[in-house]
Parts: C-alpha cells; structure tokens; sequence
C-alpha cells in the first residue's frame, strides 16, 4: 500500500505558531510530529537579575490569552519566597479576577476556535452568516469575562493592577456589584452553551490518560491547591519538579513536559480538573453536565468543548457569589521586605496547571526561574492522541483527515506562545 | 456596475504573545460590523480560511528575531497596501529585545539543553528595521478603540488619529491625581506615549511606559526626578528596559545608568 504524508505547515484557530507533519506507510504512522515553531524570546534567561516585583508584569508578557496566569503563578511563587500571606478578602478578589480570564478565553475558545469544527465551518464569522444571534451572545459572553477583568485588573489583556502582597488598589464596591445582572445573565447563557455543543457528533475515541490538576479542599480549584492525579500522586505545589520535567527535542522550541519516574505522557487543562474535581462542581453544573450526556469520568478528548462550556458555568456561579460577598478590603497589599528565598507558584491557567518558581537574593533579585506552561505539559498526550486519531481515520482522505487532526490539537486549546515560549502539519504517505 | 469588493484584511504574527492581535476578537460589540466592512483574508488566530494577497491592510504583530521571519516580512511587505504594525514588539522588538543588550548565546543555554536545535538572531528587532511601515499603532497591548479609530481610517484613506503626547496629559484631562509629585512614585508617564486609557495611575501606582516613547521625551530630566526619588542606577535602567526598551529614547537613557 501506498505512503501518504499529511502537512499543516501553519496551524489555525490556535494562539501560536505551530504545525503538524504526519508520515504514513502501509496504513501506519511512522512518524509524527506536532512542532512548535514560534521562535524562542528566553524569559527565564532575562528575568535573571530583574527585581521580583516586575515578575508578573514581564511574565504576563508570555501569553495574551492568559496573563492572569502568569501574573498569578508569579506572585505567589514570591509570596511563597517572601514569607508574604494574603488575606481572604485580597485572595476572593483574585480568583474572582482569574474567573474572569476563565470565561473570556473559554468562550473565545469554545464559541469562536473550536466549535467550527463540529459545524464543519472555517470560522465563527462563517456561523455568524447563518445564526448571527448566537455568535452575539457568545461574543457577550466573552466580554463580561473581559469586563471582570478590566474591572479588577484596570485592563483585559496584561491587567496592571496585581502586584506581590495583592493588588495596587481594590476596585470601589459600587463596580464590582454592577456585575452581577451580567453574571446572572451569563450563568442561563452557559447552560445553552452546554446544551448547544452537548449536541455535536463527537468522533469515537476514548482514552486512558494520566491526568494531574491542583484539588483544593473547599472549592473546585482554579489559583491555590495540592497537585493531584489519578495514579495516587498528592504532592505540594513546591514538590512539582520532583515529578516532572520537561526535555528539548529537534521539531519543537517547546520544551516537552513528562512525568517522571518513567517519562510518561500526562494530561492537564478542563479534562484534567473536570475528572479529578467532579465532586466540587456547584450542583447545577454537575446537572447540566450529566444532561448533555458527561458522566463523572470523561476520556474522550473531543467532549472538551462540552467539559469547558460547563467550567464557564462553574466559574460564573463562583464569580457571582463573590460578587455578591464584596467588601472592600481595609488594604489593598500586604507590605514585606525583600530577602533571600526560594518560592513555587501554580494555579489552573484555562489550559491547565502552569508553574512557576524563583530563587531570589537578598535583595530581592532574581537569580534563577523556572517556568512550565500547560502546554508544554501537554505536548507529549496530544502527540499520542493525533497517534490514535490517524490510526482510526485512515479511510479519511488527506484533507478530511489533516482537518480532523487540527482538531484534536485545538482539543487542548493549545497555547503556542506559551509553550514557546504554533503548528504547521505536514503527512506524508509514501 | 461590478460590486465593489471588500477591502482584504489581513493579520499577520510574528514573535509575540499573541495579545495584541487578541485585542480584533476582543472588540467583542464591533466584531461583526468589522467583519461586515472588510474581507477577513488571512487571520491564523481566527480562521482557517486564507485568501492570497495581495491585501489592503496588513496589520502585524511581533519582532523580527529568526532569520525565516527576517525573509518573511519582505514577502508581507510585498503583497500588502497598507502595512500597520500593532504592539511594542512590533514596533520595538517587546520585552524579548532584551537579548539585544545581553550575548543571545548566554540566554539559549540558560533556556534550552540542546541549544543547537534553536535557530535565532542575536537580535529582537522592529518590522520598520526590516520593511516601511506605514503606521504604528504602540501599545504592550495595543488600545483597541484606537485599533477601530486605526482600520476605520485606513478604510476612508485617512491618517489615524492618534496622540502623541504624555501619559501626564491623560492624567491632567481625567483628573487623576499625580502619583509621582503626590507620593513619590517612580512613574514614566512624563515620556510615555498616552493611548491605554490612563491606566496605571488610576490604580495607584506608577506609570511603566508599555506605549513607548512619546514625541519628545525629557527621559534626562525624568532620570533627575527619579534620582531624586531615591532610585539607584539599577532602579532607573529596569524602568527604562522593558517592553520598548530597544525604542531609541528609552535605550540611550536605560545605558546611561546601570
């Protein structure tokens, strides 16, 4: 039989540059490789040296989609170095700024990324050709993520306001209640959601994967917790580079995240939480979910718009009740002194866990820092996914079959600037 | 009479992080009408669909640092009318031009274990070192009221209207209070570019010029004030080199300090 080769040399609908290149003999893959071409910018190399309070301003610079991710990771990393604890009033008004980002890049991904595949569509802007309602109330939905943001953050992409010890300042009461009418309204809106993409076809596929996300005692986690997974391990966020690591190979200048002690491929982002946090969902997202047809388990990665679409419920229903709890705080921060220190940060960006830690100096320089994204963590489960995929749509033809693949790549909502710190597919069939 | 067709809009990436292109799908009321006046012919972020060029407005996002893009952009150049660069790393080289002060070899081995897997310029540099551009849009991230004001006056074959002035102007129009003169803040709003909305010091703190360099920025006399405020020469060279740190009056100050 014939040899076939299929290539994405530019990958879209993702935040990055990326491509895929699959080469095919005798109906098997004998290779395949999902490679990360945006070119390198080395922040770990040029935050040696800088002061710690400009971490989480520079590392939000990583990533547009998520710098609340970054911003987050970095603060508590020098938290954790500096002996500082953050009182609840500042720590709610956080996750309700984390909220923020989860609804703005979850329905930027479900509505106008990923769910044109289902509907065999090139864009959003195609579906909003034949049912302009619904991308409206998508792109609503995207924006009150965007108006928490800007409201607690002073802007939505690269907010200004968090600093080490909390924020600059906290936002008047008055605003911060003025979302509520929009939250009410987003938590119907996310149950159509659900509905909606609870209805697509999904390819068949299930698998068994090791999946690893934070786990918090009291709520589902999103910027504080013990990493958990589903082989047993329950370990402190400090513990992290005990059981992962990350090695460079020659398609990639992402680095790719394995967990040791065997170099094993894991899973995180909304499958990950979804399966190891099922118990905490709020009671109606446990109900939407179990209508649109998800058990407490799920393995099949294509059902991630539909565990996404019931994140931003949960994440509405958390933000509202913080909403409706806001006071503001008697401080904005808690004031601390420099010194030396070694401190790990990890929250739940959108795409899954993303850590951080910092060696500091006396005065409060950074020496050393480590950054690992979700998406590098990620890298290695979505090359054996794509493995299993084109294994079972041999009989697609090459297009049908490329166009599949992409879409079990925007499974992971992969974000390519971070893993580079973006996908071209190519597959040959010989 | 032939339909007249739809102005080509094109959007393309290069090292980034991808949040200034975010900020089209972030104009979340006017996505629709922009999508209504122009073609969407090539956006990797939005669409799989592409059309070939040529282009009636190029937006770019990202610095030149590989020799791939160094080609690629003459090729953009090529098949595009108008070309607008949105962002600082475009129009500075971003936060990543840092490596221009430093040996870029240090930092590949202080990021990766196989350096020879990585192919990359010494240098992070702007799409105007490369191309003509003929408008930049600054921002770390751009604004995207000025993003609209931007594509609604290319359309209509006008110049953008876009101030120039100080982050200090923005101020002294929304009344907010000086955080420099009223607490002693280290601020660089007397030589950043307004444009984001007046946001730093609304929220209390000082100004860290993600909009560049402004028309005539004093950045001698703001490194007096800031000696003044008790900031060390490591202090002020920080301040100066960050996301427009290559910006050539932000570069000169930031090397007279250290």
């Amino acid at each position: 039989m014939a040899s076939r080769v299929i290539k994405v040399d530019a990958l879209a609908r993702v935040e990055g540059e990326g491509s895929l290149h699959i080469r095919l003999r005798d109906g098997k893959v004998q290779s395949l490789q999902f490679g990360i071409f945006e070119p390198p910018r080395f922040f770990e190399a040029f935050l040696k040296g800088r002061d710690h309070s400009e971490a989480p301003d520079i590392t939000a610079r990583i990533c547009g989609i998520c710098p609340i991710a970054y911003q987050m990771g970095a603060s508590q990393a020098m938290e954790d170095a500096l002996g500082v604890v953050v009182p609840r009033p500042i720590r709610q008004l956080r996750r309700l700024l984390y909220c923020g980002e989860w609804i703005e890049s979850h329905a930027l991904h479900v509505y106008m990324l990923h769910a044109p595949d289902f509907l065999g569509m090139a864009d959003a802007l195609e579906l909003a050709r034949k049912d302009r309602a619904t991308v409206e109330k998508a792109l609503r939905l995207k924006k009150l993520g965007n108006d928490i943001l800007e409201t607690i953050g002073g802007r939505a992409i690269h907010p200004v306001n968090l600093r080490i010890g909390g924020f600059h300042s906290t936002p008047p009461k008055a605003r911060v209640k003025a979302l509520a009418a929009d939250l009410r309204w987003a938590i119907e809106q996310s149950l159509a959601t659900i509905k909606l993409v609870g209805g697509f076809d999904f390819p068949d596929i299930e698998r068994d994967y090791t999946f690893v996300a934070l786990r918090h005692p009291d709520e589902y986690a999103i910027h504080e917790g013990r990493l958990i997974s589903n082989r047993g391990m329950d370990i402190p966020v400090s513990s992290f580079l005990d059981h992962f690591d990350e090695e460079h190979v020659a398609h990639s200048n992402a680095l790719h995240g394995f967990a040791l002690p065997d170099h094993a491929a894991y899973s995180v982002g909304p499958l990950a939480r979804y399966n190891l946090n099922h118990d905490q969902l709020a009671p109606l997202a446990k109900q939407a979910a179990a209508e649109a047809g998800l058990g407490p388990k799920v393995g099949n990665p294509f059902k991630s718009i539909v565990v996404r679409s019931v994140e931003i419920l949960q994440v509405c229903i958390d933000a509202l009740a913080i909403v409706e709890d806001y006071d503001e705080p008697d401080r904005p921060f808690v004031a601390y002194q420099p010194r030396a220190g070694i401190g790990h940060g990890c929250t739940e960006a959108p795409r899954g866990i993303c850590y951080h830690r910092y060696e500091l100096a006396e005065d409060g320089s950074i020496v050393t820092a480590r950054i690992v994204p979700p998406t590098a963590q990620n890298q290695k489960t979505i090359e054996e996914d794509l493995h299993e995929v084109v294994t079972r749509n041999l009989a697609l033809d090459d297009e049908a079959l490329k166009w599949r693949c992409e879409q079990a790549i925007r499974n992971y909502d992969p974000c390519i600037s971070c893993a580079t710190h973006f996908l071209k597919l190519t597959v040959d069939r010989d | 009479m032939a339909v007249r067709r739809k102005p080509r809009l094109a959007v393309f990436k290069f090292s980034s992080c991808d949040g200034c292109q975010l900020s089209l799908l972030d104009c979340e009321l006017e996505l629709l009408a922009v999508a209504d006046a122009v073609e969407i012919a090539y956006f990797l972020e939005a669409t799989r669909r592409e059309v070939k060029g040529p282009y009636d407005l190029t937006l770019v996002e990202g610095s030149i640092t590989t020799p791939h893009d160094a080609q690629r952009i003459r090729e953009v150049r090529r098949i595009s009318k108008t070309l607008v660069t949105i962002g600082a790393c475009a129009t500075a080289g971003g936060i990543q031009a840092l490596r221009n002060f430093v040996d870029v070899e240090d930092f590949i081995r202080a990021v990766y274990a196989r350096p020879e897997f990585i192919s990359t310029l010494a240098t992070s540099t702007a799409i105007a070192a490369h191309v003509p551009v003929d408008f930049e849009l600054r921002g770390c991230p751009i604004n995207k009221v000025q993003l609209l004001e931007l594509v609604n006056a290319t359309l209509n074959g006008r110049k953008p209207i876009v101030p120039r002035h100080s982050q200090c102007i923005e101020c002294k129009q929304k009344g907010t209070v000086c955080v420099m003169v009223a607490e002693g803040k280290a601020c660089l709003g007397p030589v950043t570019q307004a444009g984001c909305g007046n946001l730093c010091p609304t929220c209390d703190r000082g100004c860290y010029g993600c909009f560049g360099p402004m028309e005539t920025p004093q950045t001698a006399a703001l490194a007096r004030q800031l000696t003044e405020l008790g900031l060390d020469g490591r202090d002020i060279k920080r301040l100066f080199q960050t996301y427009n740190a290559d910006a050539e009056a932000f570069r000169k100050e930031s090397e007279l300090h250290g």
